[in-house]
This record gives C-alpha cells, sequence and structure tokens, in this order.
C-alpha cells in the first residue's frame, strides 16, 4: 500500500464527507428555481447542522442505547461506503474491500439499523415509518442486483474499480443494456433516498412520511449526524451512478499525479451540478405516488433492469458473430 | 470366541480420528442414561451433566476441524453389530467432519444453554430429557459417520424417535400430542422414501453399504428414480415446500432448545444425506436434477420468508424462516449440481461452498434466536407477539445477543449470514454461461427471487426484533421480567461469538469447505487471498473483506463519537417521547404483529388462505381477528388424509367381528395354498 | 464498414426502444397514453426502415417508410383519437390482473421469443436479423395487451401493435416485403379501423357503456 493511494483515500473520504451536505443544498437550490420561489442559500445545510450540535440532546426517558447508538452507525456505515465507491480515483485500498454486492449490504445495514431505532421509542409514526422504509427497501434490492448484472456481463467483475477501468477503455458506442440498466438504476435511486415520486422529503404531513417519520424522535446532535448520513447516501449513490455510467474523469489505475486528481475533483464537480439540476427537474416533474403503486414502479425498474439482461444476451454477444 | 477375536481386529486399525469420535459419541449417551441414577434431581443434570456434553461437543467440532484442515485420507471402521452379512460400517471424510463440525460448534452452545434452561414441573422429568436429548445428539452423530444402509437407517429411526419424545416433552396439552404426531408422520414418509431410495441405489449387487452403491452403475432411468425419492426423503425431513406442513407445528411445540436442536442441526443432517445421496452415490449425473432443487428451493424459500412476515407467534415465525433458510441452501446444492453436470466445476465448486456455508450459519444463528425465544419465554410466559415489548430494557444481555442473531439471519456484513448469501449471488452471477437453450435466460431471473427473498427475510427480523424488544411493553406483567442467567448467557454468547468470527474472518469457513469441495467435485474456489480478504474466483471480479467492514464502521464510531464531544458537547436531557406532539400516548399505538406484516398480506395475498373478521363501522364493540393458513394443507394434505380414511374404512368391512368369518378366512387361504402348491 | 456497423447499432437501439414501448402499453392505465406510444412505435418503425433503405440502397424500402410516416404515425393515430374523443373513452383502462403480474408473464413471454428466435436469426442473412426475437417479443406482448383489458377500443390498438411488430420483423429480416403487399395491408388496416370504428358506436348505443362484459349478456341461456 503506498501513501499516495492512502492520501487519495483519505482525501475522498473528507471530500464526500464535507460536500455531501452541500450537493443535498444544490439540489433543493435547483427545486426552488424551478418552483419559481427564492432559494435558500446554498450553505442552509451546513448552517443547520452547526445549529443542531450546539443544541442539547432531548431523548424519551425509555430510549435505549440502541436508539442512541444509531446515529453514529449509520454515519460509520455511509463513511465506510464513501471509501469503497471510486468517486475520484480507483487505486483505493479500501476498493478492493467490498465489490458492488456488498455494497448493496452495507446500504440494508444502514437502513435496518434506522428502522430499529424507529421502532425503538414504540410511537405509532416510529413503527409506520419503519415498515414502509424495509417495504421500499425489499422491493428495491431486485433491482439493484440486476443492474449489476447487466454491469457483469458487460464487463465480467463486479468489483467497482474494475468496472470504472473497464468501461474507460471500452470504446463509446451507445449499448441499449446500458442505457436500461441507467435508468433503472435511477429509479431506485430515487426510491432508496426518499425522493419524489416515492417519498417527499419536504413534506410536513407525517403520515405520508416514509423516511421523516423514522428520524422523528431524534434531536440535536443525533439529528445532526443521520441528516448528514442522509445526505451522504444519496451523494454516495450518485457516486456509484457515476462508476457505473459516467466514469469519464475519474483517476484510473495506473494514472499518478496531481493532474489526474486535479481532473478527477473537477469532473466529478461538474458531474455533481448536473446530476443535481436533473434530480431537481425529475422531482418538480413527478407526483408522489400512493404508497401501494410504490410495488408497481420499483417492477417497473425490476423489468427494465432485467430487459437489458435479455437483449444483452440476445443482441449484445451475437452482433459480434 | 469369533466376536471376541472381531472386536479386538476392529480395535487394532489405526483409525485415530474416527475412534476418539466414536469414544465421544458414546459419552454422551452415558452421560444420558447417567441421568436415570438420579430421575428427579435437576442439580445432576444442569451443572454436571449437560456442561459435560457441551464440551465433548466442543471436542468433536475440535476434532472434525482438525480433521478438515489436516488434509488426511478418508478413514473407515467396520463394528461388529448390525445384520449377519452387513456389520456396521462407519467413516470419516471431508463431507462427514464439515457436518460433525457444525454438529459440535452448534451443540456446544445449544447443550450450555440447556444446562441453565431447563426447569422441574415442565412435562417431563429432567433426567429423561437429558437421556433424550443426548441420544438425539449421538443419532445424528451416527447418521452423519455411517457407511451403509442399515446403519444409516436404523440411526435416522433413532433421531426421528428421540426428537419426537423431545418434541412431546409437555405431552399433557393436545396441541402439542397433535403436533408430534403429524412430526412423526412426516418423519416415517420420508424415511420410507430413503429407504426405498438405498434399495434402487445398490443398482443389482444387493450389497447395502455406500462403497458398493458408489460403484454401482444405474441406468438414467433408474438414476432419477433415486435421485428423485432421496429428494422427497431428504426434503422431507428437511422441510422444503411442499414437505413442510410439520415444522411451523413441531418447532413451537418442542421446548426452546429441541426447537434449537431441531431447526439447527436435524434439518442440516438433511442437508447432509442429499449431498452425500446425490454428489457421492449418484455422482451427479444430469443437469435437470441440478434444475429441479433450484426451483424447489427458490420456491421454498420465497415462501417460507412470506409466511414468515405474517405471523403472530415468535416461534412460528422462526420455523417458517428455516424454512426459507434451507430453501436457500437447496438452491445452492441445486446450482451446484447444474454446473457440475454442465462440466463448469470452478462454478459448482463456489456454489457448493455457499450452500455448506449457509448451512453452518444457520446452524449457528437460528439455535441462537430459538435460544434466545426461549429466555424471552420463561422470562415472561408469553409466546404471543401481540403481547410482548420493550424487553430491551428488562433483559439486556439477551437483546444485545439476539440482535447479532437478528442482524446474522438478515444477512447484513460483517456478520456471517452475508458472507454465504454473497457467495450464492456470486455464482448466480456466472449462469448466463450455462451451455442449454432458455435455461441461461431463466436461472438469472432467480438470482432476483433471490434478492428477494434476502431483502424480506431483512424485513422479517426487523418485525421480530422491533416487537419482541423494542418499542413500549404491550402488557402490564412484562416489567417483571428477568434477564438470562449466567449459563444461559454462555451458550447465546459462544454462538453469538460465531456468528461474528466467522462474519469478521470468513477465510476460515473458506479453509474448512474446500477440503468439502474437493472431495465430491474434485476442485476448490480461491483460498483466502489475504490474511484480511476473500476473494472466491478472482480479485479483480469481486472481493469481500468483513475484517475492514468491521473496522471502517467502529472505527468511524469511535471517531465521529470522540470529534462530537470534543467540538461540540455531549449533554442530554430526558423527557417524554415528541410523537409529533400527541399527548395522550398508549402502548396499543404501536404497531402490532399482525400490521407490520400487512404490506406483505397486501402484496402476496395470492400465496395465503385469509379469513378475516372485519367490524362493521357501528359495532359498539369491535374486534378484528384474521387467520392465515397455508394453502397446501387444504390442497394436499386433506385430500390425502380422507382418502386414506376412506380406503381405511372400506378395508375395516373385513373385520366383521364374527368368529366364523374368521375362520374362513383361513379356510380360504389354506384352500387357496393347497390349489397353487399342489 | 463503418458505416454497417454504426447503422447495426443504432437498429439495435431502436429495436431496444420498440420491445420498451410494448412493455409501457402493458402498464398503461389510459387510452390517451396507449394512442400517443402507438404513435411512437409507428416513429420508430419510421426511422429504422430509413436507417436500413439508406444503408442497404433499396429505393423501394424508402417508400415504405414514407407509408409508415403517413400511415402510421399521424393518420391512425389522429383516427383513432378523434374515435375515443367521440366516445368519450380516453380514460379509465383497468387491466384485468393487476400490473405487477401482467408484467411478469410478459417479462416470461420475452425470454420464451428471444429463446424461439435465436435458430431463426442464423438462417437470416441482413444485418439485423437478431432483432428477429424483438420482433417476435413484440407480437407476443401485443396479444397480451389485447387479452388482459377490460375497454373494447384497446383490441384494436393491440391488433395495430402486433402489425408493427410483424412489420419491424419483415424489414428486419427481409428487407422489407413485396411493394403490392404492403399497400394491401395498409388498406386492410385503414377499412379495418373504420369498420372498428363504426362497431363500437354500435356497442355503445346498445350497452352505454365500451366494457367488453357487457357482450357476454348476449349468451343464450
Amino acid at each position: 500500500m503506498r501513501t499516495i493511494s492512502l492520501v487519495r483515500q483519505l482525501g475522498e473520504v473528507l471530500v464526500a464527507v464535507g460536500i455531501a451536505p452541500l450537493f443535498a443544498g444544490w439540489i433543493a437550490q435547483c427545486r426552488a428555481w424551478l418552483q419559481n420561489r427564492t432559494a435558500p442559500p446554498l450553505l442552509q445545510p451546513y448552517h443547520m447542522l452547526h445549529k443542531l450540535f450546539q443544541k442539547d440532546a432531548a431523548l424519551a426517558t425509555d430510549a435505549s442505547s440502541l436508539f442512541r447508538s444509531t446515529p453514529y452507525v449509520l454515519f460509520g456505515t455511509m463513511v465506510l461506503a464513501a471509501a469503497i465507491i471510486p468517486s475520484i480515483a480507483t487505486d483505493l485500498p479500501f476498493a478492493r474491500a467490498a465489490d458492488a454486492i456488498a455494497l448493496i449490504g452495507v446500504f440494508a445495514t444502514a437502513r435496518v439499523f434506522l428502522s430499529l431505532a424507529a421502532m425503538d421509542i414504540g410511537t405509532a409514526f416510529g413503527s409506520m415509518g419503519a415498515r414502509r422504509e424495509m417495504m421500499v427497501g425489499f422491493l428495491a434490492e431486485p433491482a439493484l442486483l440486476m443492474v449489476l448484472f447487466n454491469a457483469f456481463l458487460l464487463f465480467g467483475s463486479t468489483a467497482l474499480p474494475s468496472l470504472v477501468d473497464g468501461y474507460a477503455m471500452k470504446r463509446s458506442v451507445v449499448d441499449p443494456s446500458v442505457l436500461f440498466a441507467a435508468v433503472a438504476f435511477l429509479m431506485v435511486m430515487l426510491a432508496e433516498n426518499g425522493r419524489i415520486p416515492i417519498d417527499n422529503p419536504a413534506t410536513h404531513l407525517e403520515l405520508t412520511m416514509i423516511h421523516e417519520a423514522m428520524l422523528l424522535e431524534y434531536s440535536a446532535r443525533h439529528l445532526a449526524l443521520v441528516e448528514w448520513a442522509s445526505s451522504l447516501k444519496l451523494f454516495n449513490y450518485a457516486c456509484i451512478g457515476f462508476a457505473l455510467f459516467l466514469p469519464w474523469g475519474i483517476a484510473t489505475h495506473g494514472s499518478d499525479g496531481g493532474v489526474s486528481m486535479l481532473i478527477a475533483v473537477a469532473a466529478l464537480a461538474a458531474k455533481l451540478v448536473v446530476a443535481g439540476a436533473g434530480l431537481a427537474l425529475i422531482e418538480s416533474l413527478s407526483a408522489k405516488l400512493r404508497l401501494f403503486r410504490a410495488p408497481e414502479y420499483l417492477a417497473i425498474a425490476f423489468l427494465l433492469a432485467v430487459l437489458g439482461l435479455l437483449v444483452h444476451l440476445l443482441l449484445g454477444t451475437s452482433a459480434n458473430a | 470366541m469369533s466376536r471376541a477375536h472381531q472386536w479386538i481386529a476392529a480395535a487394532m486399525t489405526p483409525d485415530h480420528a474416527l475412534r476418539v469420535l466414536l469414544i465421544l459419541i458414546l459419552f454422551w449417551v452415558v452421560l444420558g442414561a447417567g441421568g436415570l441414577l438420579r430421575p428427579r434431581t435437576l442439580r445432576l443434570v444442569a451443572h454436571i451433566l449437560f456442561p459435560l456434553g457441551a464440551v465433548a461437543c466442543a471436542g468433536v467440532a475440535a476434532l472434525a476441524g482438525i480433521f478438515l484442515t489436516s488434509g488426511h485420507a478418508p478413514e473407515t471402521m467396520i463394528l461388529p453389530p448390525g445384520l449377519p452379512d452387513l456389520p456396521f460400517h462407519l467413516r470419516l471424510d471431508p463431507l462427514s467432519a464439515f457436518f460433525l463440525l457444525l454438529l459440535g460448534a452448534a451443540g456446544a452452545g445449544i447443550s450450555i444453554f440447556s444446562a441453565g434452561y431447563f426447569r422441574v414441573g415442565e412435562g417431563s422429568a429432567p433426567a429423561l430429557h437429558c437421556l433424550q436429548y443426548h441420544v438425539f445428539l449421538a443419532s445424528m452423530a451416527v447418521v452423519i459417520l455411517a457407511n451403509d444402509a442399515y446403519l444409516f437407517m436404523v440411526a435416522w429411526e433413532t433421531m426421528a424417535l428421540s426428537s419426537y419424545f423431545l418434541v412431546t416433552s409437555q405431552h399433557r396439552i393436545p396441541e402439542i400430542r397433535r403436533a408430534g404426531f403429524l412430526y412423526l408422520l412426516m418423519a416415517h414418509v420420508g424415511a420410507l422414501c430413503i429407504l426405498l431410495s438405498f434399495g434402487v441405489l445398490q443398482g443389482g449387487s444387493w450389497q447395502f453399504t455406500f462403497d458398493a452403491m458408489r460403484g454401482a452403475s444405474l441406468t438414467p432411468f433408474w438414476a432419477t428414480t433415486a435421485f428423485a425419492l432421496a429428494l422427497l426423503g431428504f426434503g422431507a425431513k428437511a422441510g422444503l415446500v411442499p414437505l413442510h406442513v410439520w415444522l411451523p407445528e413441531a418447532h413451537p411445540a418442542a421446548p426452546s432448545p429441541v426447537s434449537a436442536m431441531m431447526s439447527g442441526l436435524m434439518l442440516k443432517t438433511a442437508i447432509y444425506g442429499m449431498l452425500r445421496a446425490s454428489f457421492d452415490l449418484l455422482h451427479v449425473q444430469f443437469w435437470q436434477w441440478g434444475a429441479a432443487m433450484l426451483v424447489l428451493g427458490l420456491f421454498s424459500a420465497l415462501f417460507g420468508a412470506i409466511f414468515a412476515a405474517v405471523q403472530t407467534d415468535m416461534k412460528r415465525l422462526l420455523a417458517y424462516s428455516s424454512i426459507e433458510n434451507v430453501g436457500l441452501i437447496f438452491t445452492g446444492i441445486g446450482l451446484s449440481v447444474l454446473f457440475a453436470a454442465s462440466h463448469m466445476p470452478l462454478f459448482a465448486a463456489l456454489a457448493l461452498t455457499a450452500a455448506l456455508l449457509h448451512a453452518l450459519n444457520h446452524a449457528l444463528f437460528k439455535s441462537l434466536l430459538f435460544l434466545a425465544t426461549g429466555s424471552v419465554l420463561h422470562a415472561t410466559q408469553q409466546r404471543s407477539l401481540g403481547k410482548l415489548g420493550g424487553l430491551i430494557r428488562r433483559m439486556p444481555w439477551v437483546a444485545a445477543l439476539a440482535l447479532v442473531g437478528t442482524l446474522a439471519i438478515a444477512g447484513l456484513p460483517p456478520l456471517n449470514g452475508f458472507v454465504s448469501e454473497w457467495l450464492l449471488l456470486q455464482s448466480f452471477l456466472f449462469t448466463p454461461q450455462l451451455p442449454h437453450a432458455f435455461v441461461n435466460m431463466l436461472v438469472p431471473l432467480g438470482a432476483s427471487v433471490l434478492a428477494l427473498t434476502v431483502a424480506l427475510a431483512a424485513y422479517v427480523m426487523v418485525k421480530f426484533y422491533g416487537i419482541i424488544f423494542l418499542g413500549q411493553p404491550r402488557e402490564a406483567n412484562l416489567s417483571h421480567a428477568h434477564d438470562a442467567n449466567k449459563l444461559e448467557r454462555l451458550g447465546l454468547g459462544w454462538l453469538a461469538g460465531g456468528c461474528i468470527l466467522i462474519g469478521v474472518l470468513p477465510q476460515l469457513a473458506l479453509r474448512i469447505a474446500a477440503p468439502v469441495t474437493g472431495q465430491l467435485l474434485g476442485t476448490t474456489v480461491a483460498p483466502a487471498l489475504s490474511f484480511w480478504r476473500i476473494a472466491p474466483i478472482a480479485p479483480e471480479q469481486a472481493s469481500y473483506s468483513g475484517l475492514v467492514f468491521l473496522a471502517g464502521i467502529a472505527g468511524v464510531f469511535a471517531v465521529t463519537f470522540v470529534l462530537v464531544r470534543l467540538i461540540a458537547h455531549g449533554r442530554t436531557r430526558r423527557t417524554a417521547p415528541w410523537d409529533c406532539g400527541y399527548p395522550w400516548q398508549t402502548a396499543r399505538m404501536q404497531d402490532t404483529a399482525e400490521g407490520f406484516g400487512q404490506p406483505i398480506r397486501h402484496m402476496f395475498g395470492g400465496f395465503f388462505r385469509m379469513e378475516r373478521d372485519l367490524p362493521a363501522a357501528d359495532d359498539p364493540a369491535p374486534r378484528y381477528r384474521i387467520h392465515i393458513e397455508d394453502r397446501f394443507w387444504r390442497a394436499i394434505y386433506q385430500p390425502i388424509a380422507h382418502g386414506v380414511q376412506r380406503t381405511a374404512d372400506a378395508v375395516s368391512i373385513l373385520q366383521g367381528g364374527r368368529l366364523s368369518v374368521y375362520l374362513l378366512y383361513s379356510f380360504l387361504t389354506l384352500l387357496v395354498l393347497l390349489v397353487f402348491v399342489l | 464498414m463503418l458505416k454497417s456497423h454504426l447503422v447495426a447499432e443504432l437498429l439495435r437501439l431502436l429495436a431496444a426502444g420498440l420491445l420498451l414501448i410494448s412493455f409501457a402499453m402493458l402498464s398503461r392505465r389510459r387510452t390517451q397514453r396507449l394512442i400517443t406510444l402507438l404513435a411512437w412505435q409507428g416513429a420508430i418503425l419510421f426511422l429504422s426502415t430509413s436507417l436500413v433503405a439508406w444503408d442497404a440502397g433499396l429505393t423501394e424500402l424508402w417508400y415504405s417508410a414514407a407509408l409508415t410516416l403517413i400511415l402510421k404515425v399521424i393518420a391512425l393515430p389522429w383516427i383513432l383519437h378523434r374515435l375515443i374523443q367521440r366516445l368519450g373513452a380516453q380514460w379509465d383502462n383497468e387491466p384485468l390482473v393487476n400490473i405487477p403480474v401482467t408484467m411478469l408473464v410478459g417479462l416470461v413471454l420475452v425470454i420464451f421469443a428471444f429463446g424461439l428466435a435465436q435458430p431463426i436469426s442464423m438462417m437470416a442473412t441482413t444485418i439485423t436479423r437478431h432483432t428477429i426475437g424483438i420482433a417476435l417479443a413484440v407480437i407476443l406482448l401485443s396479444f397480451l395487451m389485447m387479452i388482459t383489458r377490460r375497454k373494447a377500443i384497446t383490441q384494436v390498438i393491440g391488433f395495430l401493435a402486433m402489425e408493427n411488430g410483424l412489420f419491424f420483423a419483415a424489414t428486419s429480416a427481409t428487407y422489407g416485403m413485396p411493394m403490392v403487399i404492403e399497400l394491401g395491408i395498409a388498406l386492410d388496416l385503414l377499412v379495418a379501423v373504420f369498420i372498428l370504428g363504426i362497431f363500437f358506436f354500435q356497442i355503445r348505443e346498445q350497452f352505454d357503456s365500451l366494457d367488453l362484459h357487457h357482450l357476454e349478456s348476449l349468451r343464450e341461456d
């Protein structure tokens, strides 16, 4: 393990942790512009985190140690995921600790811990949020797995660094299975991060909440950590999407030196700006679905991914014959 | 004289490991019998016999582990008891050593727990429990070591009978007697199928040793018949759909350590039998066998998960979860057979490793969960999920260890359940390379069913843990709950430690599974790449490091904690819960077990047979009732039962009760024999 | 042969789009949307025929593409649109079986079609022969759509979608059909739509609704 890769690894984690709230803030800005409102300042999420850290934590009298430690566990899993995903460079020591399927497992751990913590206090809304979040989770996993299956068929690997290296060397032609997989991934990303059309992140109506309902009992530093972890989760999903479908700019294996790192950081920033605007556009154009239409939505995502797989099996390999 | 010669000759063969194992097995039986000296005292049983049994289990596990990792050749032994021309053959090879390791490791934890669990006054006397328990354990070990059909069937029957007595410990309750009867019936149906399968496997040589069966060459028709009979027989014991109906009845009826043994250990002997029959005796010839096992396994897994999500009894939930996990193991075995019969041995080894690992993991975490429910049952006398809740405050040890088990069974990194599920998903990735026409497009869809099942298992386990341990207590008397005693904690801790160990260092598990795949398939997956990660096929393709996961999460946890305390502060104050400002919150406002399972019920309604009583809008005392039943019961089992009843009624006409009629029967038989013989 | 390679890639993309639209037609709830999707199918057929015409240099295919544009993208959707406006049947069109199950059945049909098409595509000689599987899948999916819907108007749309699939199969496997046959089919389609339109008015007059289960009451008991 060379020191340069350790430095890169640390840098990547710090960039992820630092930029994630900014990404969430940028999406909020774009939404406001599209909805013809005055936008909050771009650094608003940081101000909110600062405010929350200053407050005293108000815990319910019955809160157990599971409830108190969950925010830290969430933050830990999200930081670990950020360390594994090659957002800036592929030559990272942590990147070899997990492939994409293990990454899904990390997100599942975070989801289960949050659901358990929501059930801990014993309120009606907490258990409702837990039940809904687990439902969306278990429907999204098959779709996500099929997207990774697609990637495996195209490049022979599920490890993200190998995928990025392989894609960057492929000639850039549009492949229908990649397109299908990309749309399916986008749909799953919206579902898993609690965005419209599955869940409205800015809602105040508790009966419509999925993700927010699990956070109702958290306050002060715990809430700050959970919110930070949520924005980090969105950032991570965006970076997985970039690694799978838009990997240009990431410093691949063998390219050392400061120039490639600067290019990678600039490319990441540009991609995040565009992705944030795109997400805000999708959110503003769609309406939130009824809860029991969510299985249909995720079934469509699953279907798209499987179609991509089948189209590749039929057309992709035989087109070279 | 000749018998003595035979005994001495048997003792002289240089089979060290096998001999020591047999001595340990005999020791178990002696322990069991020892309890009969003082039948009514608990102290002897609890403080001496069960702990000694646990030590013997650990010894068995250690020996098996040493045998596996040292790479010795298989050892055989012939013991004089048995039929005149078929003495007892025993064999210790990597496959049996792996399952003995499983038996010993999980059995040690269960035995220690039982030492602290069994109380006087609950059904049978403690000494009887001790005897039945240890005979059960010994018979399972002999099943794994048997090398001929007769000893196998003798041990199998002993296993069934001793577990029947254990299941019906509280025999004064009619439901438990019913459950025991159903269990015994299904066990014997399965045993009959296995016996018939052995009958076909001997292939004309009329020698019932496994060596003869290995060498026999069968036509494809007879080989498939033997395979189908073995699948029926071992599937009935393992709980494969549609032969699973006894599982959700027998597991809740038995005392918790017995449920743990049955779920954790007995189902694995059925898996062992299936592996022995299809890989060793039948030499996996046809890919269609693998496809059949794959389909049955995936269906069982999905079925088990869906039914588990709608249960309201905590032990029934765990029983259905066992059906799901057995389905996953059969999926792995089916995939392995599919690859092996298509001449892709490396991928077959990967799938088989996944199946073996999942069997080991399931033995550990399912036993842990059943034992935890035993502690909860003792503390609260409640089995129904609708009357539990908030136990994490009264029983912190059990809650913490059960959390480890819950996270493991939900397949979350960095625990052991994730490793086997990850390996299984990895093996599915290679299925598009299969050479058969429609199979290579349909089997990848199986991967999505697998992912759905695994995610659904996480849902079920969040329900299980959340409703029992978290939230507010749903009954007032739950405030008197007490935590587990020292021996129980030790047992739970041993099993939880095993889960964590295999999760964080999966290389160890891969090392002990490698000789088994080497024996059955001829190849093994790549051994551990380095001390901190595994990469079964190739490092560029996929790799996983449990150590990094644990270290990463724990490290960030610690760093964040310290930083937050330093930069901000750690002040806390306790208040009433927020609950959106609603002031009159009671414990009845949290989710019930039915409520938590409602999305599953809504989406997968077609799988169940539901009866619902819904209150009307103007009902003065509204009651809501829902009853969910298994469709297989009405569709398959009741018609068969009615058919048998009708046939029996028809035949019973023969028993008129009149003496002259019976004499007439004898007279007619005599006439017929005279005509045909002369 | 760079031109052919690029054309082959684009045709694969268009074929995948066609398959996607057929699935989308299985899941849409509103009749108005179904007609829009049908128009998009026609547009894809126009593009693919034009591409093949440009690559292979056959003038007949250019005429065929023009005919497709006029008929399938403009005329037929417009006629259908007017029809449902006058019938008042733009919206509500719930399928008989729920949507996820319909999609799963559709998926199995696609696998079936792909499996069948592989030996056939070995025998054809054009650059796009591998898309026969997709054409077969489109036909089967439109048939499924016809089976699983309640309102009568969807039968027509399914019938037209089936014909789209057949056309795509013809273009990709054999560089189009003889002109005479194509004109004949086009005329048949127009006539069929007119006749069916008259038929629908009769149904609505008789039963005051276009729900197909009313036709069952015509049975003699």
